[in-house]
């Protein structure tokens, strides 16, 4: 224990001195700034003459605006935030010399990993936690509206699976710079994996579920609405396979309580809409967590999967390669 | 006298894939004395020095390091013994007093205690009027200086030094293996310096072990060493018309 906190304090005055942390915390607060305020004003006008406005707060978070909302942005642009906190962790170390002479102190060795990956994860945290209080505050004044005891859990809830998410990218940084001797080799092979999860698979999962359940046309334009279903549900279950996917239907269901499912595709007449959208009233906050329950779960196990394979490597590394 | 050992090994092997980089090695190292250990490049030397630190695992043999042994306790043996590697790496953008104290704290030292004990180490390895700069801007001998400083803030009882004046300037090298008989003489502390370069070695140290190709093929003091090699007649031996005659016969 002793050796993880001298060199997790040490890590993190690194950090808190580095230019990168003042980039990316610069990049975000900047996001975060313009979407809150372009977002706030709309609303203002939105609510006006409203009574009592109630779950309008999150709109802060998930509105889209102009361009896009930040839940989104986190989504897409959040695991950069873990590689560029990660890849280079243990190689500069290599490079550097300095890792056999940290081995050769009295401290056990997985003390390092675990210390760069705490000091990874508490930055994450540190970031995400500030950015949501400073849209949060500039949302207060600009839309006039106070958040509810609900409408804070379902920010805290949003929070912990954010930090979990980067945190698994942050993993998957570590994990390649353990493997790598070369930071830019690290650097590209992280970035590699994340465009591959980010954007192929969800790409794929068309494709593959075509294969596995394609949708056979029949007369004139006609499907049969079960096999659409179908190929709906697998192309749903391959997308999962992205965290990013996974990542952004357990935050959209927890920052919007009007959605009460997580998959996109409900098939139903123009009546069934309406009648739906009348009776439309927000799910409550233990229901929507028990949506995301496997959502949230799996980011859990995946990001330990990481930590732990990440672990393992650099244990069982011979000596001589460091 | 088996107290008197700090190094104990018996039949200590280490093989890579079926390759054996050290065979059945056996050897024992006094207390306070200043050990050469010879070889050429890839003779397995440095392969010994991380077995002895327990950072990497034998494949076969025992071995004892200030009593302990380095497989299965390793951090009491990296409490009482430091090592230099050869090219020594430092946190480059940190000053020297940082690098020291972040070593220190992680031997559990607390920085009053390690403050006072940082200025004196800069002050033995002269390096206390560079001391403001970043390490990144020091030339190789002021860096391989640092190296040493670093190793003593733990105040081990035993050092291993990996080839510690390779790129050296003749000056610098000739400071170093100052201090390092002035380690040996003035703290007590047992030196194990591995080298290819004879002249030096005969000039610091007390007995020698050459290594070729994973084993120990002698060891001894140097003068014995030269009785047995090249007869008890001649006076001006060198290491090095010893060490021919080992590696020769290999």
């Amino acid at each position: 224990m002793h050796g993880i906190l001298t060199i997790f304090r040490k890590e993190m005055e690194d950090q808190f001195s580095s230019t990168r942390f003042l980039l990316i915390s610069a990049l975000i607060v900047m996001v975060g700034v313009i979407v809150a305020s372009m977002v706030g004003m709309a609303i203002k006008e939105e609510v006006r003459g409203l009574p009592k406005p109630t779950l309008l707060f999150l709109l802060l978070f998930t509105a889209t605006g102009k361009f896009f909302s930040f839940a989104q942005f986190l989504g897409f642009f959040g695991p950069l935030i873990g590689i560029i906190l990660g890849f280079d962790s243990i190689n500069r170390e290599r490079v550097s010399r300095t890792l056999s002479k940290l081995v050769s102190q009295p401290i056990y060795r997985d003390s390092i990993i675990n210390a760069k990956f705490l000091t990874g994860v508490a930055i994450i945290a540190i970031i995400l936690v500030s950015i949501v209080l400073i849209i949060t505050g500039l949302g207060l004044p600009l839309t006039g509206i106070v958040p509810g005891a609900e409408e804070l859990w379902r920010l805290a809830i949003y929070l912990v699976m954010s930090i979990l998410y980067i945190s698994f990218w942050l993993g998957v940084s570590i994990l390649f710079s353990v493997i790598f001797r070369s930071t830019a080799t690290s650097a590209l092979a992280s970035l590699a994996v994340w465009i591959f999860f980010s954007f192929f698979v969800s790409l794929g999962a068309g494709f593959l579920a075509d294969a596995i359940a394609p949708i056979g046309q029949q007369a004139a334009g006609m499907v049969d609405p079960q096999l659409v279903v179908k190929n709906a549900k697998v192309q749903g279950a391959i997308s999962l396979f992205s965290p990013m996917t996974l990542y952004s239907e357990a935050t959209s269901t927890i920052l919007d309580p009007m959605r009460k499912t997580t998959s996109s595709l409900i098939l139903m007449g123009p009546l069934e809409r309406i009648s739906l959208s009348r009776f439309q009233s927000p799910l409550p906050l233990l229901q929507s967590l028990a949506i995301v329950t496997p959502h949230m779960v799996t980011l859990v196990a995946i990001t330990l999967l990481c930590f732990g394979v990440c672990y393992a490597v650099f244990m069982r590394q011979e000596i001589r390669t460091i | 006298m088996e107290a008197s050992w700090i190094i104990e090994t018996e039949e200590l092997t280490k093989k890579y894939d079926g390759f054996t980089a050290v065979d059945h090695l056996t050897l024992q190292i006094r207390e306070g004395e200043i050990f050469g250990f010879l070889g050429p490049n890839g003779a397995g030397k440095t392969t010994s020095l991380l077995m002895f630190l327990g950072l990497t695992e034998p494949s076969g043999g025992k071995v004892r390091v200030c009593g302990h042994d380095p497989a299965r306790d390793p951090l009491r043996v990296k409490e009482s013994v430091g090592y230099l590697p050869e090219n020594v790496g430092f946190y480059d953008d940190m000053t020297p007093r940082e690098n020291l104290r972040y070593i220190a704290r992680l031997n559990r030292i607390p920085d009053r205690i390690s403050s006072k004990k940082i200025e004196d180490l800069l002050q033995l390895v002269g390096l206390t009027e560079e001391a403001t700069k970043k390490v990144g801007t020091y030339s190789k001998g002021m860096r391989q200086r640092l190296g040493i400083a670093e190793v003593l803030v733990k105040e081990p009882k035993l050092v291993f030094l990996d080839e510690p004046t390779i790129g050296l300037d003749p000056d610098g090298t000739n400071r170093m293996l100052d201090l390092i008989q002035s380690l040996s003489k003035e703290k007590n502390i047992t030196v194990f310096f591995s080298s290819h370069l004879l002249e030096q070695v005969q000039r610091i140290c007390d007995r020698v072990g050459i290594m070729i190709k994973g084993s120990l093929v002698a060891v001894g003091p140097i003068q014995e060493l030269a009785k047995a090699k090249l007869g008890v007649d001649k006076e001006n031996y060198t290491l090095e018309e010893i060490y021919m005659k080992y590696f020769k016969e290999v």
